[in-house]
């Protein structure tokens, strides 16, 4: 197939382009669950409280794991295999320390008298982040593909395009998250 | 002139098949291949539709068995017991039977056969062929995006079994009623299951709309501007944005309405008792799920008409041999739906307690749309307009759609003013107008899709003369059914409703509802006769001659008669014009493979 596809007049990879409109999608749930938020607090018996603290580590994990993805594509695209490699493994394990971080959330809110069926603002807190830890561990099951692809001996890929869509979804979870924190943050 | 361009243009495409020889038999397709995993756009197209058939069967005749019980509620029927067991006891179909059946054939109906039935086999089938594309952008996500149905299908149908029932609450699935399992017995399992079913079927309806944008704004052929595109492809892609779009909203929630059923959270809940008893939710709002729901569900029923529509609009200019009236109008207006589609959603919610100040927002929005829908309706009836009409099943229901949308969009300016929504409100005339309006319009599109693409899909014609008794049966039926529904709605008489022979003022409905319930029955024991020719004609039908039999413009007829993967054999044609070049300087038609002559304005 992929001869085919070539003889074809393209602008972006179409995978991108597949990328681009899921992640709009995704957007669009998020938005449905924050604005349902929205709807929500504004009406009576709202509890306000702190968010745990562990999730600015989680965001700080976040973000570094978008630092060391994108190293990963620059790597690849110089085709220094090996770095390429440890980076991308490196990525993938922050994604697991950050959703790891996510439930140690869950636990302290949990702690904090606030449990999944407390308040319908605690179980806001754990529905939405939840769905975004669900997201972070989608990338990194797409790492563990990648992971697997890198170790091919009998075939060897030189498309940049499927670390790049990775990497496109990294930085997106990453801003999706950064945007819901400073959501959780400011409307409580 | 024009067999002449024909003949060439086969020549052409012979001639190139010569030359890429190899590239047909690329690749040796097993059974497993090519006929269950197929990868291979026309095939996925093939197994929406039949599994869509199956289904459509399964819930028209749901559809049937509710209306024996409206039509003659003192009647017992004993063979019902022998098909359903207890659920009809001495039968008579018991309340919770009732509930059960109008349930899934709303959710049959609305979601697995005009949403994925309807435009996940003509955006599979036409996207790539009409656009020139050998496959969809990701055809391994197309393929999954159909397995995913499947799936969905399947956990639908086991529901249908469970001792319980399945999911009983109103298509729409509302709490409180839907979250909790011991108000009603079919809020049990049957909403776990429905929930599941419905999130694999987002899944499928997202990697479906992802490829059908990805693909045609990317893939198409040299020469396909976004302007030269047939109407059909236009409309899939507003389908597909619409879906993309409002789907995930809808997911989310599903996604606390299953939180609320399993882990005591009280998104929906708040102040209930059950039974005498308190329940301990507290804080959750019901309207919250409404708000979401309709969220998506405003755009689903555009999911549902915008791909009959485009189609409507090929087929009619075909069979009319004219250009079809105000093309750039006609994209207009559908991108005009597409934003409008999502901001009317609150005109489902009139009576729960909106703010009128608010609603009065919402009531202009919908009552906007009706300017969109007639531009369309206008360019339609242009089309035909002194055109030299064929009149072959696929144009009878292209003009039938065109009938049943104006009758059906009417009486929606009555039901978008939030004033006159106080007394219609959920009374038969809701069921009259949806029904007219998006259920028999989008199935007549389907239909004049399935008469005029049949040929593509398997290479063989529908039998013609039942094709005529289908339409005029179905035409006539659907009025009869749906028409005096309105009068009933106007009445007071309300929907949903077990039995309303206890009403003395609906008793004078009593013999009306007799004769709608026999005509469902008669139009119902038509789309069976439909049905038949359908799978009769698959292996028996008239075989396809000529590539192009419509004598259409449009490229999937520039493909062989049975296209093999990657649909031309050899290069992918140029297009150099808008596809309804019909009746141009003297000639029937003009493909759009054709350049523009030297003596020829471009359109």
């Amino acid at each position: 197939m992929d001869t085919m596809t070539i003889e074809q007049r393209k602008k972006i990879h179409p995978h991108k382009y597949s990328l681009w409109i899921a992640m709009g999608s995704i957007t669009m749930m998020f938005i449905g669950f924050t604005s349902a938020y929205v709807v929500k607090r504004s009406q009576a018996n709202w509890l306000a409280f702190e968010l745990p603290h562990i999730f600015w580590l989680s965001t700080a994990v976040i973000l570094l794991s978008s630092l060391t993805i994108h190293l990963a594509l620059k790597q690849f695209k110089e085709r220094n295999m090996q770095r390429y490699k440890q980076l991308i493994t490196l990525t993938a394990i922050l994604g697991v320390a950050f959703a790891a971080c996510q439930w140690i959330g869950f636990t302290q809110l949990k702690s904090m008298g606030l449990p999944l069926n407390g308040p319908v603002s605690a179980s806001f807190i754990y529905v939405i982040v939840g769905v975004h830890m669900l997201h972070v561990l989608g990338g990194v099951v797409a790492l563990l593909v990648m992971f697997g692809r890198a170790y091919r001996t009998r075939v060897r890929t030189y498309s940049a395009v499927p670390i790049e869509v990775a990497a496109t979804y990294w930085h997106f979870v990453d801003i999706l998250w950064i945007y819901l924190l400073i959501f959780l943050s400011i409307a409580r | 002139m024009s067999n002449e361009a024909t003949l060439h243009s086969q020549q052409e495409v012979m001639h190139g098949a010569h030359d890429h020889h190899d590239h047909e038999h690329h690749h040796e397709d097993s059974f497993i291949s090519k006929y269950v995993f197929s990868m291979d756009h026309k095939m996925i197209a093939k197994q929406f539709l039949i599994t869509g058939i199956i289904w459509a069967i399964i819930g028209a005749f749901f559809s049937v068995l509710f209306r024996l019980q409206l039509g003659f509620p003192d009647a017992t029927f004993p063979w019902l017991e022998s098909i359903l067991g207890h659920w009809a006891k001495g039968g008579r179909i018991s309340p919770e039977a009732y509930y059960a059946l109008v349930t899934m054939h709303g959710t049959i109906l609305v979601f697995f056969v005009l949403t994925a039935g309807l435009s996940g086999t003509f955006s599979n089938l036409l996207i790539p062929l009409q656009i020139g594309a050998r496959d969809m952008a990701s055809p391994f996500m197309n393929c999954l995006s159909y397995w995913f149905f499947f799936l969905a299908s399947l956990v639908m149908m086991t529901s249908l079994f469970v001792q319980t029932g399945p999911a009983s609450g109103g298509w729409t699935m509302y709490p409180p009623l839907s979250a909790l399992g011991d108000a009603s017995i079919g809020s049990k399992i049957g909403v776990d299951l429905w929930l599941t079913s419905m999130a694999l079927f987002v899944v499928s309806q997202l990697l479906g709309g992802l490829n059908y944008i990805s693909t045609l704004l990317n893939m198409r052929t040299k020469g396909m501007a976004m302007t030269k595109m047939p109407l059909t492809i236009w409309s899939f892609f507003f389908t597909a944005v619409l879906g993309v779009l409002s789907f995930p909203v809808l997911l989310s929630g599903f996604i606390l309405l299953l939180m609320d059923r399993h882990a005591g959270t009280s998104f929906y809940l708040s102040d209930i008792f059950i039974a005498g008893k308190a329940l301990a939710n507290e804080g959750g709002s019901a309207i919250l799920y409404q708000h979401l729901f309709w969220f998506l569900g405003h755009p689903e029923v555009y999911i549902i008409i915008l791909p009959a529509m485009g189609m409507v609009s090929e087929v009619l200019a075909v069979s009319s041999r004219k250009p079809i009236f105000g093309y750039l109008a006609m994209i207009g207006s559908l991108f005009a739906i597409c934003i409008l589609a999502f901001l009317v959603w609150a005109h489902h919610m009139f009576v729960t307690g909106l703010n009128p100040f608010l609603g009065a927002f919402f009531v202009l929005l919908t009552l906007l749309i009706a300017v969109p829908s007639a531009i369309k309706v206008f360019n339609w009836i242009t089309t035909i307009w002194k055109g030299n009409i064929h009149f072959t099943p696929a144009s009878l229901f292209s003009i039938g759609f065109v009938s049943t949308f104006i009758s059906g969009g009417l009486t929606g300016i009555w039901l978008g003013n939030s004033s006159i929504d106080i007394h219609l409100h959920d009374t038969m005339f809701v069921i009259a107008h949806f029904h007219i309006v998006m259920g028999v319009s989008a199935f007549f599109g389907m239909f004049a899709g399935i008469y005029h693409w049949f040929p593509k899909l398997y290479g063989r014609f529908m039998n013609q003369t039942i094709g005529f008794i289908h339409f005029w049966v179905t035409m006539i039926g659907a009025y009869l059914i749906f028409w005096p529904m309105h009068y009933e709605g106007m009445a007071g008489m309300p929907r949903r409703y077990y039995d309303i022979s206890g009403w003395s003022s609906f008793k004078q409905f009593g013999g009306l509802n007799e004769f709608i319930s026999i005509v469902v029955i008669l139009v119902f024991a038509v789309q069976l006769l439909f049905v038949f020719n359908f799978f009769y004609s698959i292996f028996k039908g008239r075989k396809m001659t000529t590539q192009n039999p419509w004598n259409a413009t449009t490229l999937e007829w520039t493909t062989p008669i049975h296209a093999g993967h990657g649909n031309w054999p050899g290069e992918i044609p140029e297009v150099h014009r808008w596809a309804y070049d019909y009746s141009k300087d003297g000639r029937d038609f003009i493909p759009q493979t054709e350049p523009i002559g030297p003596n020829e304005s471009a359109h």
